[in-house]
């Protein structure tokens, strides 16, 4: 079963720890920190379980279809937008409960300190194929 | 190069690289290879007894890794250089790696991958396309679930239902791919059927084989999924589905009931009706009512009250669905369908509407939005 690790910008829960933003800790701390999330990707991929890992850029721009013959529309970036989506990392594993764990390990990565940011992370399943047999 | 394709040669080149003195997962990891390299060859390059070229490439990169072992190590290879051909038969070794792949101890898509990559003959990346997977993924499920079962002895007799619970998945998780899982996961049970006496090996053969036969009815256009009352049985494969009925018949002769051989029973009145309302439903209702005894398990409880509802009328069929859990995937669902049957068009079209909500997967979701619109249509002009 495929899941989304979901990480926000913005949004969600209010976050438990009082971390500054990444770009004032200290350089060491912003690379203990990535590794972490390497570390993580591949121990991910050793047991069989990494999908996909992205990042975004905070900027992005609405557009839609504006009728034939014509450009799309664009609208944005907002700055200000409630939920802003960071990045997301898609895991193959056996279960929800393994989904919960996983997202709990990579919410521990390492912030100002060393210590865990326990930042929030969205888990969302994936919808799948239709079973064959339903009856 | 004959007719048979490489992979259905795997497993037996295995066996032949265990028996010689190699250990499972080195044998695995060598018959893999070569089978790479065979497949990557022109056509001009490939050998003309592919059995026995698999064999000898297989040994020859089984015996460079096990020597790069060796000497990091600073021991003596264990096996001979150049051993004569095992005397087993093939067919006793391919029923062993059938049982080992499915091991009790490896979890569910683990045991997939390995019996697709071992017992089926598929490559890492068939299997990563296969499940939308990376390769390098793939790869290391498959290393994880050798490693796993590396003290299991290649003799020991497996677990029959595990084998037959995996091919099942193999069959029942339709997902895409250069290669056709169904289709595969019917060849391998039928290659387990010839080695095996197990009737319910056969009950599943002749399951995957009843579902597998209405496939092209399955889906209208644009992947829309079409119900089994509205499927055109004039498109279903009336071969196959003989041929599913026969070995149910003679499955069921062996007097060993499980729950494969209900399943298929249940298919096969389906198959039987020439149109959706010459189902029947009575029948179907006492085998699922076997099934129930065999299984316990909710989901067959659910559909049953399906089944009530159509042989004994909707409000019978509510009454079955009563104890039953509503988180249950496709209750709801089925709750609106009951109720559609009712005459309670307003609230069907409301159930209709939260299934598709909660359904997993996009084909489902779809079609229970254009049942809620249909419904909702229905209440409207009646």
């Amino acid at each position: 079963m495929k899941y989304l690790l979901l990480k926000h910008y913005r949004g969600g829960p209010e976050s438990v720890t009082d971390h500054p933003p990444m770009d004032q800790w200290n350089p060491e701390e912003v690379d203990a920190h990535i590794q972490y999330m390497k570390d993580f990707a591949t121990r991910l991929e050793e047991n069989g379980e990494f999908v996909d890992s992205q990042a975004l850029t905070p900027g992005g721009t609405f557009v839609r279809y504006d009728g034939a013959g014509r450009p799309p529309v664009t609208d944005g970036p907002f700055a200000e937008t409630k939920d802003l989506i960071a990045g997301w990392m898609v895991i193959d594993v056996e279960s929800w409960d393994r989904a919960v764990e996983l997202a709990g390990e990579l919410s521990a990565a390492p912030g100002v300190g060393g210590e865990p940011i326990h930042e929030w992370l969205e888990v969302r399943p994936f919808l799948t194929e239709p079973p064959t047999v339903t009856e | 190069m004959n007719g048979t394709p490489l992979r259905e040669l795997v497993p037996a080149v295995i066996g032949v690289l265990v028996r010689r003195g190699a250990d499972f997962a080195s044998a695995e990891d060598a018959v893999q290879e070569a089978l790479v390299r065979a497949l990557e060859a022109g056509p001009q390059e490939r050998p003309r007894d592919p059995k026995a070229w698999l064999i000898s490439v297989a040994w020859r990169k089984f015996l460079d890794s096990a020597r790069a072992e060796s000497t990091r190590r600073g021991r003596e290879l264990a096996v001979a250089a150049e051993p004569a051909d095992g005397s087993v038969p093939a067919t006793d070794d391919t029923l062993r790696l059938y049982f080992l792949c499915a091991h009790p101890a490896l979890s569910p898509s683990s045991a997939v991958a390995l019996t697709l990559r071992a017992v089926g003959g598929l490559t890492t990346r068939q299997i990563a396309t296969a499940y939308l997977v990376p390769e390098a993924t793939m790869a290391q499920r498959i290393s994880r679930a050798k490693r796993r079962i590396a003290g299991v002895g290649f003799e020991v007799p497996g677990d029959a239902a595990t084998v037959l619970r995996v091919l099942y998945l193999v069959f029942n998780e339709g997902y895409s791919g250069d290669v056709d899982l169904a289709a595969e996961a019917i060849r391998l049970a039928r290659q387990l059927v010839a080695l095996s006496e197990e009737p319910e090996a056969a009950g599943l053969l002749a399951l995957m084989l009843l579902h597998h036969a209405r496939r092209a009815s399955r889906t209208g256009t644009g992947g829309r999924l079409v119900p089994l009352a509205e499927q055109d049985r004039s498109r279903w494969d009336s071969e196959m589905i003989a041929e599913g009925v026969t070995i149910l018949r003679s499955a069921l002769a062996r007097d060993r009931l499980g729950e494969y051989q209900a399943q298929a029973a249940i298919a096969a009145l389906h198959a039987d009706a020439r149109a959706a309302s010459e189902t029947d439903w009575a029948q179907i209702v006492e085998w699922y009512d076997e099934l129930l005894r065999l299984t316990g398990s909710p989901i067959v409880r659910l559909n049953r009250a399906v089944a009530v509802g159509e042989a004994d009328g909707p409000q019978a069929g509510l009454a079955a669905l009563a104890d039953i859990d509503p988180t249950l995937p496709r209750y709801t669902a089925v709750a609106a369908h009951l109720h559609e049957k009712a005459g309670a068009l307003g609230h069907a079209a409301e159930l209709y509407a939260e299934a598709a909500r909660t359904a997993t997967n996009p084909a489902e979701r779809d079609h229970l939005t254009r049942e809620a619109a249909r419904v909702r249509h229905r209440a409207r002009t009646s």
